[in-house]
């Protein structure tokens, strides 16, 4: 995801002299490299300075030029958070933060590395915007949104690196609304993120079941395409959110508050980080199922 | 590089800062509070920048960026917004209250306000990325900002400090109120190695020189003379509520506003000082 979000960005500042990159003591790999060579005065690398590299994201939009910060997502949001929330959002600047790395996919590199409430962090904040692309082709439409629009601030939450493709043959991506990868009748999976690629495994277990299965990519998470999911609350006898998020302040929580509002009748089961730091090592998927998230375990929740 | 070299008269700005104290003190009698030793130490700094050392677009040409990262200390750059017609008279009438525009610290989208400020320690990194978006377009452009000294004591002060001299902005000039107050007493005993500032700055690469904060002819030179190859921090030793015998160097008027007596007295005394 990182090496298309760098091959978007660069595409977009080929077309458009107003974008620039601050970016904090990142690997300057792929496209980025083809970016810091032939836009230096448009790349600008503030070594390990997070606060800086919000500020000066941010002097760069007061002046009119269309900038992203980019570095580790813990270090891109948490670190420089005043700086997010006053210089951009209280400012409104068209500024896109990138948190690259998010959820628990440093799972060797413990919970200092770990974005675990990142969406709700950035979600109390007035004026910012929330998009997690769930895989290379939706990064990059993602990418290109950013650097196109002037409305506000926007946390762009990345993954890393070798997403599979959960998109081909898909409804096409729009800013602000939910995407179907895939139309069922009987359960919806509510997803977005990197573990789109766990909820497809468990959408095709439960279609495998004989269950008419929905998935889709809630990308946009602020704002969220509230009739989008008052309609898959009503059009689904089962609804699923699956989410890289604590329990708080994600998906999960805002989908059961829309489901009270309306009087959803479905069955609505939700399934998040836990709301604590673990101190496991091992793969992605290890960290995820620390965290009571694999197919094993939601399939048996749901069924 | 271009500084802005007007011919500086003293004698006017003399007048100026008196004239604009008496003008804060007036809007001081509106309100509980204001921060009016903030303002009147950074009085003469912020009157060199706006009517010595900015260009403002005069016959289409560069118009210059002021940026006020001690936003505490913004009503000076109030009273000088009104002066010049940018802000109104009713602006200030309705200072703080629920029908008006302008609080305690600059607001984003307010005329002539560049920045939101008050949180400290935010201004200097806006003012790097603002010199680097001119300079990215090839324009001439000067960015002027003010940080208070207690700014110099947040981090993010110094990583702007370190970006500045590191990409090569030469179009910074940057001035430190140097008061020596913050809120809870002077800067030189609650941190002693807070000093020498100059030094510091001349070693994170900046052009950096120390002058009296209350000479407007000395300030106007400390820029106008400066090499242009790096960005200039101006370290202005001043005096916390300037020009009013009670208020200088007394704490509680960071903030309070005089009483009626008080103002009587204060007004008594920037008379006297003409």
């Amino acid at each position: 995801m990182r090496n298309t979000f760098s091959e978007a960005l660069y595409d977009e500042a080929k077309k458009n002299p107003d974008i620039y990159i601050v970016v904090a003591d990142i690997s300057p790999a792929g496209s980025m490299a083809k970016f810091s060579t032939e836009y230096p005065e448009r790349f600008i690398n503030v070594g390990v300075a997070e606060q800086s590299m919000i500020g000066i994201a941010a002097g760069l939009a007061l002046r009119g030029c269309q900038p992203f910060a980019y570095t580790i997502a813990t270090f891109s949001l948490y670190r420089p958070f005043e700086m997010v929330r006053d210089d951009l959002c209280y400012q409104n600047l068209p500024v896109t933060v990138v948190g690259m790395g998010s959820g628990v996919i440093y799972s060797t590199l413990g919970g200092t590395h770990h974005t675990q409430e990142d969406i709700a962090v950035a979600g109390a904040i007035p004026n910012m915007q929330i998009i997690a692309p769930c895989d290379p082709a939706e990064c990059t439409e993602a990418t290109r949104h950013c650097a196109t629009q002037k409305v506000g601030p926007i946390y762009l939450r990345l993954g890393k690196a070798g997403e599979p493709d959960m998109t081909k043959g898909a409804e096409p991506w729009k800013f602000g609304k939910l995407r179907y990868l895939r139309r069922g009748s009987d359960v919806c999976i509510l997803t977005y993120g990197v573990i789109t690629k766990m909820a497809a495994q468990i959408a095709d277990s439960l279609a495998a079941q004989g269950k008419s299965v929905s998935l889709v990519s809630c990308h946009t998470l602020k704002p969220l395409d509230r009739e989008g999911i008052i309609e898959a609350l009503k059009t689904h006898k089962q609804v699923i959110v699956i989410e890289e998020h604590a329990p708080q302040g994600g998906l999960a929580p805002q989908t059961k508050q829309i489901a009270w509002d309306i009087k959803a009748t479905c069955r609505l089961d939700t399934f998040t980080l836990q709301d604590k730091f673990i101190h496991n090592y091992g793969s992605h998927d290890d960290l995820l199922a620390a965290h009571g998230l694999s197919p094993q375990r939601i399939l048996a929740a749901v069924a | 590089m271009a500084t802005g070299k007007n011919a500086f008269d003293a004698d006017a700005a003399k007048l100026r800062v008196n004239r604009y104290r008496k003008r804060i003190l007036e809007v001081s009698q509106q309100v509980q509070a204001l921060h009016i030793g903030s303002a009147y130490s950074c009085t003469e700094i912020v009157d060199v920048v706006y009517n010595g050392l900015m260009r403002h677009g005069e016959a289409g040409g560069t118009r210059d960026i002021f940026l006020m990262s001690k936003g505490h200390g913004c009503m000076i750059q109030y009273a000088i917004l009104e002066e010049r017609g940018t802000l109104t008279r009713a602006d200030m009438d309705a200072y703080c209250t629920p029908t008006g525009r302008l609080g305690c610290h600059p607001d984003h989208g307010n005329p002539g306000i560049e920045a939101a400020t008050g949180a400290l320690g935010h201004g200097l990194s806006m003012a790097v990325g603002m010199a680097l978006a001119e300079r990215g377009r090839k324009r001439d452009t000067i960015v002027y900002t003010v940080l208070s000294d207690g700014e110099l004591q947040e981090g993010s002060t110094w990583e702007a400090t370190l970006m500045a001299s590191s990409f090569g902005v030469k179009n910074l000039v940057a001035f430190v109120d140097n008061n020596d107050f913050q809120s809870l007493g002077r800067t030189s005993q609650t941190h002693p190695s807070f000093y020498p500032v100059v030094e510091k700055y001349l070693a994170f690469g900046w052009e950096s020189v120390q002058v009296d904060g209350h000479d407007s002819a000395a300030i106007h030179d400390a820029v106008a003379s400066r090499k242009g190859d790096k960005p200039l921090m101006v370290v202005a030793k001043t005096t916390k509520g300037k020009g009013i015998s009670y208020m200088e160097n007394v704490p509680i008027w960071h903030y309070r506003s005089p009483n009626k007596d008080e103002y009587q007295q204060a007004l008594k005394e920037l008379e006297a000082a003409l």
